[in-house]
Parts: structure tokens; sequence; C-alpha cells
């Protein structure tokens, strides 16, 4: 499949910090994904992830509830889960609201 | 988790760098985010999460406090979809 060439990806993130920071593109690169990593690890120990002046990514658990599918009409029950969601900052929010 | 505990866990695992600059490339990494969504693009990482944008039309809306009507404009707001692996790990079967 084709990416559209509007998408940043994990190493446009770090070609940034190579060129800006002038680390090597490995180093770059590993950093990405520490910072990922680190942030996967804290909401696996179910903790919420919070970025001041970008937002916050917050868990939540839902209770079992009964859905359909919807090409045969058939009820099925939805389990249990936990779920993360993200919630803009302020500031997030105005920038994109600007474009 | 927040900001400056992800700094701390950054720079133990990188002793070769400064506070500084373990504190610049968060911040690259956030701002290229916001730029990016800014522009309308989308962000993709995959396992954690694509961020992208959606249209709201204008509405009209409600002062809760006062019952007044206002006048909601258009806009654009962000959006976050978590991956597979993020979705899987939280719900480990």
């Amino acid at each position: 499949m084709s990416r559209s060439v509007n998408t940043l990806t994990r190493a446009d993130l770090a070609e940034t910090i190579n060129r800006k920071m002038g680390f090597s593109r490995a180093e770059s690169l590993d950093l990405v994904e520490s910072i990922l990593a680190h942030m996967c690890d804290a909401m696996g120990d179910g903790e919420n992830v919070k970025i001041s002046g970008f937002g916050s990514f917050i868990l939540r658990d839902k209770k079992e509830r009964i859905g359909r599918n919807p090409k045969t009409g058939v009820e099925v029950p939805i389990t249990p889960r936990r779920v993360m969601t993200f919630r803009a900052s302020q500031l997030l929010k105005e920038r994109i609201a600007k474009g | 988790m927040i900001r400056s505990e992800l700094l701390q866990a950054l720079a133990k695992d990188n002793p070769d760098l400064r506070a500084e600059e373990v504190e610049q490339v968060v911040d690259i990494f956030f701002d290229e985010i916001t730029k990016r969504l800014a522009e309308g693009g989308r962000v993709e990482l995959r396992g954690f999460g694509a961020f992208s944008t959606r249209e709201r039309e204008a509405r009209t809306g409600r002062n809760p406090r006062t019952g007044e009507t206002v006048q909601v404009p258009a806009k654009r707001v962000p959006y976050f979809k978590p991956g597979k692996e993020m979705r899987e790990r939280l719900n480990p079967s």
C-alpha cells in the first residue's frame, strides 16, 4: 500500500532530531523509539500519560455491552476492555483550529 | 507519567546526553507532530497510534451557564486512533 507523502513517521522525526541536534541517524531513531516505548510501558502499567503543551493519553475501562453485527444483525457480546483516548491540550487544539 | 518523568526516563537510558539535550529531543518530537497536524497532515507511529485531524461543522451552541445561544464556527480538531499493538497491550488475553 502506498503511503501518503503527507504522513509523518518515526523516520521523519528521527531525521529532524539528526538535523537539529547533530546526533547520528541511528541514535536519533533510538531516541524516537525510546520516547514511544516509555509512553507504551507506562500505559501498559495502567498509567495515564500527560505531556504538557501537547495532550494527555487517558485509559478508560469499558464494561461489557451488547453489540450487533451490522451485516447479519446477530447480537454479540462485546467483552469488557481497556481503551486509550487522547485529549489534546488547549494549545494543540488552537494550533490545529488555526491551520 | 508526566513530561518530566518521561525526561527522567530518557536521561537514565542516555547517560551521555545532557539534560537540556534530552529536553530538546522531546520538544522536537511533540513539536513536529503538532506542526504536521496544524498543516492538515497525518502522523503515523506504527504500534503506538495515528494522529489526524477532522472537520467539525459550524453549529449553534448554548452557554450552559446563561442559556444564551452562541454560533460555534466550523473548525478542525485533533483525532487519535490507538495502534493495534497498543490495543493488544492494554488488553492482554
